[in-house]
C-alpha cells in the first residue's frame, strides 16, 4: 500500500443539509432537544398561558381588551370592581410627576430645558452628526449655565423658583445627568491616579475610592443633608439639591474609577511601551492610546454604573427631595383618586419610566460597542 | 531558548551607503548596571555605537539582550553607570527622556500597533502630536513609508485585519515616520511565521542599506552575517564577546560563544 496521496480536485462549498437550518430544526434544537427539554418547554408555555392574560388585562385599557381605565376616565371607573390599572389617575397627575411643585405658570421653563437638552444630546450621541466640538461645548458648558438660570430664575425678570420646589422627573434627570457627566472625568482621574508611580497621589486616590465605596449612598446623603450643616459656620447654607448632587457624583465616581482601572489593567504593557517609545508624553499617551482602548473595553461596566446611578437617584427622597419616585409616592395618598389600584398604578408608571431610560442607555451602549469594534480580538 | 533561524535574503547587499562614522558617537554606554529587584540583570555593560553601525545582539534567552536595548530608550531604568544617546545623557529628567525617544525608533517582538487606530493613523499619530507636523504633511510622509515597506494599499485598514508580517512592517514604518537617527529592534521576527520572516528582514536590510544606525536583538544569524558590522554575544547579563560577523562565526574565542554557535551552526 502506498502512503502517497495527491488531491486532484478541490471540493467546492455546498449548502448545509436541510435538517440543520429552518424553523423546525430550530425548534428541535432549542425546544425539544431531549425529553427533559420537551417537558420544560411544555411547562414554560403553560405558565405563560396562565400568567399573561391577567397581567395583560390589568395593564391594557378597555379598548385594547383589558380592564385598565384609560386616560380621561373618572375616579368612579377606577373604583369599580374588577377595574385594572388607573391610567386616568396618572394622566391627571402627570404634571406633578414631571415638575413636582414647580409653579404651573412657569412650566415653560423646565419644558425649554427639556427641549434644549434633547436638541443638544441627540446629535452628540449620534456619531455621524457634524460640529461635534461646538456641540460638546454647548452641551457640557453653556447648557448647564442656561439650565441653572432658567430653572432657578432671579435674573432677566424671571421669577425665582427655589430648588425645594423642583421635583419629579425634572429632578431625577438633573441628578442623573449631572452625576453621569461629572463622575466620568473624576472617575478617570481617580483610576489614573491609583496607577500612578507617585506615592502621594496614589495613596490619596486609593483612600478616596475605598472611603466612598465602603459607605452606603443613603449614609452619604444623610451626612450631606443633616450632618454637614452642623459642621458649617452659622449662617452659611449650601443648597440641599446641590449637596445631594455632589454626594451622588462622588459616590459614583469611586465606582467608575474601579471599573476604568480594570480596563487600564487589561491593556497589554506593549501599548504603554509603544506609546512611550514614540516620545508621547504621559497625558498624550493616556489620552490618545490608553484611555480610548481601556474605556472601550469597559463600556459594559461603565454603563452598568450609569444605570445603577440613574436608579439610585430615587434614594434622594429620604432627604426630602421630590424626585420622580417620591412624587409618585406622595401622589398615592391623593384622596381625589383613591382607589384599590392607585398605588400599584403609580409604581407601575415609575418603574416603566425608569425602565425606558435604563433600557435606552443599555441599547445605546451595545450599539456603540459594536461601532467601536475594530476587530482586533480574533 | 527561542528558535535560531538562518533565513537569508537572496540578493546582493548594496553597501554603497553603509558608512560607519569614525567620529560621531550614536550611543555611549559606560559601566552600566541594572537590577530587577535583587536580580542583577545587566552587569558592567560598556558599549560605544558609532553612527551608521549595524549591531546584532545575540545570546541565550534571559541573558539581558532585550533589557539592554530597552535601557537605550529608557523603557527600563538603569541604576548605575552612564547611558548617553545622541549626546543626551539619560537621567530621571522626563524632558531628556522624551528628547531621546523622539530620535530613537523601536520595533517590538509583538508589533504593539495601536488596534483602535487605522494603519495611517498609527503612522501619523506621533508626527502630529509629538513633532507638531500638520496632518496633511504627516499623511503624505506616512504614505511614503508605507510604500517603502510595500503595503500602501493597507492604509485604511485596522491592525487586526493584517497578517503578522504586515503588522511588523507597519510597526517599522511607524518608527520611521518620526525620522529617527537610531533604530532598535527587539526580536522583530520571533513572533512571525517562517514565511513572513523574510518580508520583515527585507525591510530591515533596506534600512541598513540606507545607512541607518541599528541595534537588533535577533536570532536571525543569516541577517547578522549579511548586514551586521558587529555581533555582540551576551550571557548572564554581560557582554561576553564581540567581533565582526565573519570572525564571530568562524573563530569564536569564549567557551560560551563556541557552545552557543555549535548548537546553531551545522
Amino acid at each position: 500500500m502506498s502512503l502517497s496521496y495527491v488531491r486532484e480536485e478541490m471540493v467546492p462549498p455546498q449548502p448545509a443539509p436541510v435538517r440543520t437550518t429552518g424553523v423546525i430544526a430550530w425548534a428541535r434544537q432549542n425546544l425539544f432537544a431531549t425529553p427533559f427539554d420537551a417537558v420544560m418547554t411544555v411547562i414554560g408555555v403553560a405558565f405563560l398561558i396562565w400568567a399573561i392574560p391577567p397581567i395583560y388585562n390589568f395593564i391594557f385599557p378597555t379598548f385594547l381588551g383589558g380592564d385598565a381605565v384609560p386616560p380621561g376616565g373618572t375616579v368612579e371607573d377606577c373604583r369599580a370592581a374588577g377595574a385594572g390599572a388607573c391610567w386616568a389617575y396618572i394622566s391627571a397627575r402627570m404634571s406633578f410627576f414631571i415638575y413636582g411643585f414647580y409653579p404651573p405658570a412657569e412650566y415653560w421653563r423646565p419644558n425649554l430645558v427639556f427641549l434644549l437638552g434633547a436638541l443638544l444630546i441627540v446629535p452628540l450621541l449620534w456619531p455621524r452628526a457634524p460640529f461635534k466640538r461646538i456641540n460638546a461645548l454647548l452641551f457640557f458648558v453653556v447648557y448647564p449655565i442656561i439650565c441653572y438660570y432658567l430653572l432657578n430664575g432671579g435674573v432677566f425678570g424671571l421669577r425665582r423658583v427655589p430648588t425645594e420646589q423642583w421635583g419629579g422627573l425634572l429632578v431625577t434627570l438633573i441628578i442623573s445627568l449631572v452625576g453621569i457627566i461629572c463622575s466620568m472625568p473624576i472617575g478617570i482621574l481617580l483610576a489614573l491616579g491609583r496607577q500612578s508611580k507617585l506615592p502621594i497621589i496614589k495613596t490619596l486616590c486609593v483612600m478616596f475610592i475605598e472611603l466612598w465605596r465602603a459607605v452606603p449612598l443613603i449614609t452619604i446623603l444623610f451626612m450631606a443633608s443633616i450632618m454637614l450643616p452642623l459642621f458649617m459656620p452659622q449662617g452659611t447654607t449650601v443648597d440641599k439639591l446641590l449637596r445631594a448632587l455632589v454626594g451622588v457624583t462622588l459616590f459614583s465616581s469611586a465606582y467608575l474609577a474601579e471599573v476604568i482601572r480594570g480596563g487600564l489593567q487589561a491593556l497589554p504593557r506593549g501599548q504603554y511601551e509603544a506609546a512611550s517609545s514614540l516620545g508621547l508624553s504621559y497625558w498624550k499617551s493616556m489620552g490618545l492610546i490608553i484611555l480610548p482602548q481601556a474605556l472601550k473595553h469597559v463600556i459594559p461596566g461603565i454603563v452598568n454604573s450609569f444605570i445603577a446611578l440613574f436608579k439610585d437617584t430615587s434614594l434622594v427622597s429620604i432627604v426630602g427631595i421630590f424626585d420622580l419616585l417620591n412624587t409618585v409616592q406622595a401622589a398615592s395618598s391623593d384622596i381625589n383618586w383613591s382607589s384599590p389600584t392607585q398605588a400599584v398604578t403609580g409604581y407601575l408608571f415609575a418603574a416603566f419610566v425608569f425602565w425606558i431610560f435604563c433600557f435606552a442607555m443599555s441599547r445605546y451602549s451595545i450599539w456603540m460597542e459594536r461601532r467601536l469594534d475594530t476587530g482586533h480580538k480574533r | 531558548m527561542s528558535e535560531i533561524s538562518e533565513t537569508t535574503v537572496d540578493r546582493e547587499i548594496d553597501t554603497s551607503q553603509m558608512k560607519i562614522s569614525s567620529t560621531e558617537v550614536a550611543i555611549d554606554i559606560v559601566g552600566m548596571h541594572k537590577w530587577f529587584g535583587d536580580f542583577h540583570v545587566l552587569r558592567d555593560i560598556n558599549l560605544r555605537v558609532m553612527k551608521g553601525e549595524r549591531i546584532v545582539i545575540a545570546g541565550p534567552s534571559g541573558s539581558g539582550k532585550s533589557t539592554l536595548i530597552r535601557c537605550i530608550n529608557r523603557l527600563e531604568e538603569h541604576q548605575q553607570g552612564d547611558v548617553v544617546v545622541n549626546g543626551v545623557e539619560l537621567t530621571n529628567d522626563l524632558k531628556r527622556i522624551d528628547e531621546v525617544r523622539r530620535e530613537v525608533g523601536m520595533v517590538f517582538q509583538h508589533f504593539n500597533l495601536f488596534p483602535h487606530l487605522t494603519i495611517l493613523q498609527n503612522l501619523t499619530l506621533a508626527p502630529i502630536w509629538v513633532r507638531g507636523i500638520p496632518k496633511a504633511e504627516a499623511e503624505e510622509a506616512a504614505m511614503h513609508y508605507l510604500e517603502r515597506v510595500k503595503i500602501p494599499e493597507q492604509a485604511a485598514k485596522y491592525p487586526g485585519q493584517l497578517s503578522g508580517g504586515q503588522q511588523q512592517r507597519v510597526a517599522i514604518a511607524r518608527s520611521l515616520c518620526m525620522q529617527p537617527r537610531i533604530m532598535l529592534f527587539d526580536e522583530p521576527t520571533s513572533a512571525l511565521d517562517p514565511e513572513m520572516v523574510k518580508e520583515v528582514l527585507e525591510v530591515m536590510i533596506s534600512l541598513a542599506e540606507d545607512g541607518m544606525t541599528m541595534l537588533c536583538v535577533t536570532h536571525e544569524m543569516g541577517f547578522a552575517r549579511q548586514v551586521a558590522n558587529r555581533v555582540i554575544f551576551m550571557d548572564q547579563g554581560q557582554i561576553i564577546e564581540q567581533n565582526d560577523p565573519e570572525n564571530f562565526f568562524s573563530n569564536p574565542h569564549h567557551e560560551r560563544t563556541k557552545l552557543f554557535l555549535s548548537q546553531i551552526l551545522h
